[in-house]
């Protein structure tokens, strides 16, 4: 195995985390912050088709990513309209927004099917990534480097920063935190917007980067991993990023293990590895700590203030 | 969830008992209600985008003799039930269920509904109510297995497919025994990624049959998503279900496309006539229903002829891929020298010729 070859791989892996990692680390704030989106998917679509039709439009790809934070934050509104202020159910808002956004997408995206787009590659000079290594570092799309900045900025956000405090405060506790004198819709409102965005630019990372194209429905259930990877991570900005990193390596995994015919075992085995390592992992985890107990308190729980 | 199928029972269970009694006489005037189950959304710019073009083509032939609705994304497991259920209750009398995990459900349906017809796209199950129908696509990647042979200059050429059922396994052999036709050395590199309808998957998959050697990659999935990465790698590629240049406009070589108008025209004009009865209809570049795009400017002369021989072969007979000797993978011999493989054997064939590395 060539070191070009050990590179290029690893750049697979790369492109195959990135759209995980980015609308994953939006949900860990929403959730932190005591709020269960299921919605990802649908904001992912929308995300995607925004970028798609702004960046084909306008030429400019880094306006097409402005426009799916934009849109993924705004689809994210509705749902917390709906949530904190109408107190509906968190579960079932969610789902509808999934609904809602893979329709929406579709009719929007409608006229721009068949059309193919400029991909957003790499801003460094080409010269960096002419040899192996620098490839591996210089040879990216903006957007994977913006998805690690986000997990960085996310980590300090949480765990140093006062404002990150109040947000998990509210999502433990959001009575005591109301009762001190914080706004839980305020917070939970900036936490879904935000957690909005980074699920809008994961999805442009399906229409600028992984292709240039629109096709309906074309993030194929990444947003319920991006789901499912918040719940592996234990809620931690690191595990996060390592658990985006060990799905993307899995799913990398298999389609090498195809390729190179280790037909010994059933494909279907490949491609459920991801999940099957993720029930083990939660398996360990939750037999050595005292299971979930690191998810907030008031996850999911419908909060309507008294006065 | 309980109350709900029962309550879409009860109204199938109703529709259907009350469907015979309203009789045709009642309803001579009343345009045919044709319906159609989709894998993929109308816009996947593949499969169901050809099967759509076909339901278009005929519902303008008919001119209002014929109306047709669709269901698209319907998942190929048991919720595809009620959904067929469904289009038979609200009165489609002529329903096609456009892909092969649909069969046992078309099956199940049909027998509450014996006076609905039913066309399975690409299975093999019969009822006296139920047809099969399938392009033999095989054919077109013969031409592409031609073209790939003589483009390939690693002998290592990748084959992006989604499951492996009859048509996937028939579409890899074919490409594959005509590809060593040219070049008896090329390996096909398999890589099945579970779906019909991933791009995300489809890109990467591409992307590590490039990084494995290949430089020429076959899809046989339903996007254009493989062809974009054969772009930025600088190899070739086909379009799959439709001319997918337009994504690739280097790349993309030619592509298969399907046509299947003429096909649902001549069953509903079968329907109009009282004539329908259950086929096994299997149609090819002979009759129209698999054809090639154009071919890629950059393509060779000698290489294009190669193919259109091809296809001349498959107009006239004189050519079958599946002709012995042939062997499968461990190199057992399964077809003899000089005999064809009958469509019985083609439509329930599980097993890949040598040279496949899946």
């Amino acid at each position: 195995m060539s070191l070009e070859f050990l590179i290029a791989a690893l750049v697979t892996i790369v492109s195959v985390t990135t759209p995980i990692l980015l609308a994953a680390t939006g949900e860990l704030v929403v959730e932190k912050s005591g709020v269960l989106n299921l919605g990802i998917e649908g904001m992912m679509l929308i995300g995607a088709i925004a970028a798609f039709a702004v960046s084909y439009e306008t030429g400019n790809p880094w306006l097409g990513v402005i426009a799916s934070a934009v849109a993924g934050a705004l689809a994210s509104m509705i749902f917390a309209v709906l949530v904190l202020f109408l107190g509906s159910n968190q579960v079932a808002t969610g789902l509808a927004l999934t609904i809602f956004g893979t329709g929406l997408s579709s009719l929007i995206g409608d006229s721009y099917i068949g059309m193919a787009g400029d991909s957003f590659d790499s801003i460094f000079p080409t010269a960096l990534a002419e040899d192996p290594i620098g490839k591996l570092f210089f040879g990216y799309s903006p957007l994977v480097y913006i998805a690690f900045i986000a997990v960085l900025a996310v980590y300090y956000f949480l765990n140093r920063t006062r404002a990150g405090l109040v947000l998990r405060a509210v999502g433990e506790n959001d009575v005591s935190a109301r009762s001190i004198g914080y706004s839980v819709i305020g917070v939970r409102c900036a936490a879904i917007a935000f957690g909005g965005a980074m699920a809008g630019v994961s999805g442009s990372y399906f229409t600028l980067v992984s292709n240039s194209l629109w096709q309906p429905g074309m993030t194929a259930g990444r947003g319920w991993i991006a789901l499912a990877l918040v719940v592996f991570s234990g809620w931690r900005t690191g595990r996060l990023l390592a658990g985006a990193y060990f799905f993307g390596l899995f799913m990398t995994l298999e389609l090498y293990a195809k390729a190179s015919g280790f037909s010994f075992l059933p494909s279907q085995f490949w491609a459920s590895m991801p999940y099957l390592m993720a029930i083990i992992v939660l398996a360990i985890m939750s037999a050595r700590e005292s299971g979930g107990a690191e998810a907030p308190a008031c996850l999911g729980k419908t909060y309507i203030p008294d006065a | 969830m309980a109350i709900l199928t029962r309550r879409n029972f009860v109204k199938s269970a109703a529709a259907a008992s009350a469907l015979p009694l309203l009789g045709r006489a009642a309803f001579a005037d009343e345009p045919l209600k044709v319906g159609y189950i989709y894998l993929g959304p109308v816009g996947d710019f593949g499969w169901t985008w050809a099967h759509e073009k076909g339901r278009k083509a005929m519902v303008e032939h008919f001119k209002g003799k014929v109306v047709a609705d669709y269901v698209e994304n319907v998942n190929e497991d048991a919720s595809a039930t009620p959904v067929i259920k469904d289009l038979a209750a609200q009165g489609h009398k002529l329903i096609f269920t456009t892909s092969f995990g649909y069969m046992d459900q078309t099956l199940e349906v049909a027998k509450d509904f014996p006076d609905a017809k039913f066309e399975h796209c690409t299975g093999y199950k019969h009822g006296a109510n139920v047809g099969t129908y399938n392009n033999r696509f095989h054919e077109g990647r013969a031409a592409l297995g031609t073209i790939a042979g003589m483009m390939s200059k690693t002998g290592v050429i990748g084959y992006l497919g989604s499951f492996k059922v009859p048509e996937v396994v028939l579409g890899v052999n074919s490409f594959t025994l005509a590809a060593q036709a040219i070049n008896p050395k090329i390996v096909v590199k398999l890589v099945m990624i579970d779906s019909w309808f991933d791009p995300a998957k489809e890109s990467a998959a591409a992307e590590t049959l490039a990084n494995l050697g290949c430089d020429v990659i076959t899809t046989h999935t339903d996007s254009p998503a493989a062809l974009q990465v054969c772009e930025k790698k600088k190899i070739y590629g086909f379009g799959q279900g439709a001319d997918m240049s337009k994504f690739a406009p280097h790349a993309h070589l030619t592509a298969i496309e399907d046509i299947w108008g003429p096909y649902y025209i001549s069953r509903a004009q079968a329907m109009l006539d009282g004539k329908w009865e259950s086929d096994d209809a299997w149609w090819g570049i002979k009759e129209g229903a698999v054809t090639l795009s154009p071919y890629n400017k950059a393509l060779p002369a000698n290489v294009a002829a190669a193919s259109d021989k091809i296809v001349s072969g498959y107009k006239d007979g004189s050519y079958d891929v599946f002709t012995g000797p042939i062997a499968d993978q461990s190199g057992a011999e399964k077809v003899k020298k000089g005999d064809r493989m009958s469509l019985k054997d083609l439509a329930t064939i599980d097993w890949y010729v040598k040279g496949v590395q899946s």
